[in-house]
């Protein structure tokens, strides 16, 4: 088991340093994931986190100058690690004014991700940063809980407002409750309501557009979004708190946002840039 | 769009209406005044007072008045009910309140008659959002009989220095004590504190008082738990008022600019903490 990657570009250790950024401010911990091509981090939904679960696809040319990994066998080529984000990101962050970055896997008191910078400097003597970030390896029998989560067989697919707006009524509406209800129909609406003793509250977006699934090759034909009333509304009932966190954590402005809702089961969030996405679910309450 | 019929279809049954196109001309003046959750509105046709109020020692008014609005239909004398300000205040900010200039809330408030909810149709960019805030019975507001033919003393200040002598007071101190006198020292805020004794006096000819009418020498001591929640008024406002009655009772009165260069007003009266022997 081997990993070792080194970035030069300043603008690319800027930009993974966000993603880190973004996955702290959803989880505390995840598992990162290895592979020749890409980096995975991965939530999958479990009790104790709310069911909620993540997936952040990067692919590592697009991040790194250089990158090299063996995995735990030529056939399972691949590296499984639990990690702290806000560790990873804290390290990332201290060190974005330097040369050279590299991060690899080390075996220190115990399995560490070494993020190793050299800063700049006015003399002949290099200045070396160096954090080690402590990691768990995943044993191989437990990879299959990180598997990429297929895609929900949709009610709704509708593209997000801007995140902003959408964050401002948020927050204010988790001032108001714990759960709301998010409500969307393929005619390009969608509303997203609170309802207490005090109050109700509801806010309406218009004119947002639907994603044309249906129109991508094998993909979605057939499924439940066909056919369907534009008119009528798929809605799940969440707790505030969790769609707060995805929108907190967004630091850069996706090229495409979109939400896809399974009728009371689940709130299923994309965000899609340049070079990486974001899949956050969201299981519905009763 | 359902919203736009269903209001304009319900027109004729609101006994209040009133539409802002900048709802922060409403929700600053609110933030001045919340120090508790509950609020009682009475509409007349002159406009709407807001009041809160804490354990019968203080009362804080909020005056808006009906020009400030751009449409202010009330089709009874007087109106009244009582909501939850903070709810409120958080629906009236619910696209985020934003500074920016050129990205304004608008605002239309309707009240359909005892035992209807508030209505608030809020809209910013092509969003729309709808609030129904729960009513509740009004409770009558304490009357502090704070009458101006027997107020002793009067400062009229530019908030700007009552500002800053608020920023600096010694929190510690459990009383702030005001002295009003036509001799020295004037008006003097006093406060006695862990650290020691404070003083802050003004002059009565400084460029900060505009107005100097003292006609006795009178000192009260205020809770200062009471007075911290004024402050909020006073960062808001560009002249305060502070009057004092024969029994001691303390009135301020602060004129806040909103957004549009309009005049609002913002009322505290508090009760005295304690008689203190003059000397």
């Amino acid at each position: 088991m081997k990993f070792r990657a080194k970035i030069i570009d300043i603008g690319c250790l800027n930009h993974l340093t966000r993603v880190v950024t973004t996955i702290s401010k959803l989880t505390k911990t995840c598992v990162l994931r290895l592979t020749a091509d890409n980096l995975f981090f991965v939530l999958s939904g479990k009790v104790a986190n709310g069911g909620v679960s993540m997936w952040c696809e990067l692919s590592q040319v697009n991040f790194f100058d250089e990158y090299q990994m063996e995995g735990v066998s030529s056939e399972a080529n691949e590296i499984c690690l639990e990690v702290t984000a806000e560790n990873l990101s804290r390290a990332l962050k201290t060190v974005q004014n330097s040369k050279v970055v590299k991060v690899k896997l080390t075996k220190k008191h115990c399995p560490c991700l070494t993020v190793a910078a050299e800063l700049p400097t006015l003399s002949s003597v290099s200045r070396v940063v160096t954090h080690d970030v402590p990691v768990d390896v995943i044993p191989r029998r437990l990879w299959h809980e990180f598997k990429e989560p297929s895609m929900p067989d949709f009610d709704v697919s509708i593209y997000l407002p801007p995140l902003k707006t959408m964050k401002n009524v948020v927050d204010r509406m988790k001032n108001l409750s714990n759960f709301l209800v998010i409500e969307a129909n393929l005619n390009g609406e969608m509303n997203l309501k609170i309802e207490t003793d005090l109050v109700s509250v509801t806010t309406h977006f218009r004119d947002l557009g639907n994603p044309p699934w249906g129109k991508d090759p094998g993909s979605q034909d057939g499924g439940r979004s066909q056919g369907r009333d534009p008119d009528s509304m798929a809605h799940a009932r969440v707790d505030i708190r969790k769609l707060q966190q995805f929108l907190t954590g967004q630091q850069v402005n996706p090229s495409k946002a979109m939400c896809n809702i399974v009728h009371k089961r689940i709130v299923h969030l994309i965000l899609l840039h340049e070079d990486a996405s974001l899949q956050y679910f969201i299981p519905a309450v009763a | 769009m359902p919203l736009s019929t269903q209001s304009q279809a319900d027109e004729g049954q609101y006994t209040l209406v009133a539409s802002l196109d900048n709802a922060r001309n409403l929700s600053n003046i609110l933030k001045a005044i919340t120090f508790k959750d509950h609020a009682i509105f009475s509409a007349t046709p002159n406009g709407l007072k807001v009041t809160v109020e804490d354990n019968k020692t203080l009362q804080a008014n909020a005056f808006i008045q009906a020009e400030i609005f751009q449409e202010f239909t009330i089709r009874e004398d007087s109106v009244g009910f009582q909501v939850n300000l903070t709810v409120l205040l958080d629906c009236l900010t619910i696209f985020g309140g934003s500074t920016v200039p050129g990205v304004t809330t608008s605002l239309r408030m309707c009240y359909m008659g005892y035992g209807y909810p508030l209505t608030l149709f809020l809209e910013e960019g092509g969003v729309v959002t709808v609030c129904k805030i729960n009513t509740q019975e009004p409770e009558e507001p304490i009357d502090f009989d704070f009458c101006s033919t027997n107020v002793t003393n009067k400062v009229i200040l530019q908030s700007e220095s009552l500002k800053e002598a608020f920023s600096e007071l010694d929190m510690t101190s459990e009383v702030l004590q005001i002295t009003m006198s036509p001799s020295q020292p004037y008006f003097r805020l006093s406060t006695f504190g862990n650290s020691g004794n404070a003083h802050y006096d003004y002059p009565k000819d400084s460029d900060m008082v505009e107005l100097f009418q003292c006609t006795k020498t009178q000192t009260s001591r205020y809770k200062m738990s009471l007075l911290k929640p004024s402050t909020k008024a006073l960062a808001l406002s560009c002249k305060v008022s502070v009057r004092t009655d024969s029994r001691g009772f303390l009135s301020l009165q602060y004129l806040v600019r909103n957004d549009d260069g309009q005049i609002c007003f913002v009322e505290y009266y508090c009760c005295p903490d304690e008689e203190v022997q003059e000397e």
